[in-house]
């Protein structure tokens, strides 16, 4: 019997937990799928599934799963509320396997976080792990051994990013979550852009350390997990850079306060860049060259 | 927010010494202001609730509260209170609401840091009154929505109504709250009414704010009942802060063929209620929310699935500071023919 193929689809969670998965479900010997790299055409399909309204970046998840649709036998959407009441994550993380499961007809995997109730990440993987017919030992161990995995990976990530800041040429840090800077359709044309110009991109996701977190600094209310580790890293990294970008999709709900915020508070220079679905890529490099040409401009005084 | 502003100035006032200002009513200069010094794509209410803290300060406020909530309203004061201190202007904004929780324990400090001399005996005392006039106004409210759209002599509901709410503000008991209701309630009744048989019935469900705030939604009901309308609401204050908790299981339940979890803010609320409207006969069901709402976002999917299948006819509407009135008079004029071509 061939293997039960499962798939991921390449975008939002799966930048913060994509390696996890595919080890977790490796180590149970199932076969894995990931939709490829972010395409026009994926994009164009997850338009027409969305609703108008939605953020560029579920825009492109229901694209992905629309690519993945017939590919495999089940795609893996996971439901992750909050990891305790001052940990949330966006509205749209929440209702992602009810939108997926009533706008599509395939069979889900699904676990679900809610740290507030008492479903921590730990319950949820090895519920995951039975409903797929293991054992809960089994999947325990699998758990496990995918996060110490995954630790690793991030170290190693980390190392390479920190390795950057000692670089002579201007220093971009980018302000994103990484399912939009790591993307390629979003990210990727203007990380190529600034290395182009001569300066270079520091990803602030790579950078974040869950025990080193300093949001406080920046914002006393602050809910929203993601957003809270990227705040987090903030007041170390600051003075090691010359400018921040921020870059979101068009309409982030959390992005949408937490980054005028920053540009509230933060006393450097920073760029603003907001992507949707027509964005042209000549309008993004102007600005962004104008960004640089400032920044350089300021050294020499 | 609608006519609680009532309410609220009744509980605060009996409360703490301070002295306060009554918001103005929203006008089009509130919005203008809002929507000057927000972030481009946030939702709409923070736009609203900025303009009116704003007009606020200019009546000389110093300390201002919002209320906060599930979603992103629970961030609105901390950003709006770097907004008003980059305009220049010396205030506190305290949020009562945050990361969808909150305890008396909260509320308690929050009092005392604004008023020291607060008794709290007092505000339990007070804020018991404050929840018996909220349902009473409530109850009013949705007997009028019934049938409003029926009334003989114009506008002979909403006079009745403004004369209570001025009652209202003047009661110092729970006895004496619930006679003015009573007295209320029986000339409500009173009122005549014409009302047909089987009039049409809508459903109005959506996004907290836009739904509660009529000047958010262009008096999206007051022109329905002038269509001869029967309206149904849900979400109301009561609602939202003495049965949601006890609710969403329940709502869960009932949705089950098409929802599992909980999706944030009033989104799993809003497809249950979709599926009950659809059970319950109604003729067609309208949805509003302001614009980049990400919870009735991801709901609305859903619910043009539920109204799908049962084949009841569904209007969405999304409000921006920006809409133009009479595009939405246009709409509903051709919903409203629909409905009775349908018939």
């Amino acid at each position: 019997m061939d293997k039960i193929k499962i798939g991921i689809p390449r975008a939002l969670h799966y930048y913060y937990y994509g390696d996890m998965w595919r080890s977790f479900l490796e180590e149970l010997g199932y076969e894995v799928v990931i939709s490829p790299k972010t395409t026009r055409e994926i994009l164009e399909n997850g338009c027409k599934c969305a609703n108008d309204e939605m953020c560029l970046s579920l825009k492109l998840y229901l694209g992905h799963i629309h690519y993945l649709v017939g590919k495999c036998d089940a795609i893996l959407v996971p439901r992750i509320d909050n990891y305790g009441t001052y940990n949330q994550t966006c509205t749209n993380f929440l209702g992602l396997y009810d939108i997926v499961a009533n706008l599509f007809k395939i069979p889900l995997l699904t676990y679900n976080v809610d740290e507030t109730h008492k479903e921590t990440e730990m319950k949820a993987f090895i519920k995951l792990g039975m409903l797929l017919g293991k054992g809960k030992e089994q999947s325990k161990i699998a758990y496990f051994n995918s996060v110490q995995k995954v630790e690793k990976e991030k170290k190693k990530k980390r190392k390479l990013e920190l390795e950057k800041l000692s670089s002579s040429k201007k220093k971009l840090l980018v302000m994103s979550h990484p399912y939009n800077f790591e993307d390629a359709f979003i990210g990727k044309e203007i990380k190529n852009t600034i290395e182009n110009l001569g300066a270079i991109s520091i990803n602030a996701n790579a950078l974040i350390e869950s025990n080193k977190n300093d949001y406080f600094e920046f914002s006393s209310s602050l809910y929203w997990k993601y957003n809270k580790d990227l705040v987090g890293i903030l007041p170390f990294i600051k003075d090691r850079v010359d400018g921040v970008l921020f870059l979101s999709t068009f309409p982030c709900g959390p992005d949408s306060l937490v980054n005028e915020l920053l540009m509230r508070k933060i006393k450097m220079p920073y760029l603003n860049l907001i992507i949707d679905e027509e964005s042209g890529s000549a309008g993004m490099e102007t600005r962004l060259e104008s960004f640089i040409d400032i920044l350089e401009q300021k050294k020499v005084r | 927010m609608g006519d609680y502003d009532i309410p609220a100035h009744f509980l605060l006032s009996h409360i703490i010494h301070n002295k306060i200002i009554k918001p103005k009513p929203i006008t089009a200069r509130t919005i203008e202001i809002g929507a000057k010094y927000s972030p481009e794509f946030v939702c709409t209410p923070f736009k609203y609730t900025l303009g009116t803290l704003i007009e606020g300060l200019e009546q000389g406020a110093k300390i201002l509260i919002q209320a906060g909530g599930g979603c992103r309203y629970g961030y609105y004061a901390e950003l709006q209170e770097q907004i008003i201190q980059d305009l220049g202007y010396d205030c506190k904004v305290y949020n009562l609401v945050t990361a969808g929780k909150t305890d008396i324990k909260r509320i308690y400090h929050i009092i005392k840091e604004i008023d020291p001399k607060a008794s709290i005996l007092k505000a339990l005392y007070y804020g018991r009154i404050t929840k018996k006039m909220v349902q009473y106004m409530d109850f009013i409210d949705h007997y009028m929505r019934e049938n409003i759209g029926f009334e003989i002599e114009k506008d002979s509901f909403l006079n009745l109504k403004e004369e209570m709410l001025l009652e209202f503000s003047k009661v110092k008991s729970c006895y004496q709250l619930k006679k003015v209701y009573l007295k209320y309630k029986k000339k409500f009744e009173r009122i005549p009414i014409k009302k047909p048989e089987r009039p049409l019935k809508i459903g109005i469900i959506g996004e907290l704010y836009t739904i509660m705030e009529p000047y958010s939604n262009y008096e999206l009901e007051r022109t329905l009942a002038s269509m001869n309308f029967e309206i149904k609401r849900f979400t109301n204050v009561t609602y939202l802060l003495f049965e949601k908790h006890k609710k969403t299981k329940q709502y869960l339940k009932d949705a089950s063929d098409y929802i599992t979890y909980k999706m944030g803010a009033d989104a799993i609320d809003n497809i249950a209620r979709a599926k009950e409207l659809c059970l319950q006969g109604y003729d067609g069901i309208i949805h509003i929310k302001s614009s980049f709402c990400t919870p009735e976002i991801s709901a609305m999917p859903i619910i043009s699935k539920v109204c799908n299948d049962y084949n009841v006819p569904l209007l969405f509407f999304s409000f921006d500071t920006g809409t133009s009135e009479v595009g939405i008079k246009t709409r509903l004029e051709a919903f409203y023919d629909m409905l009775e071509m349908r018939r």
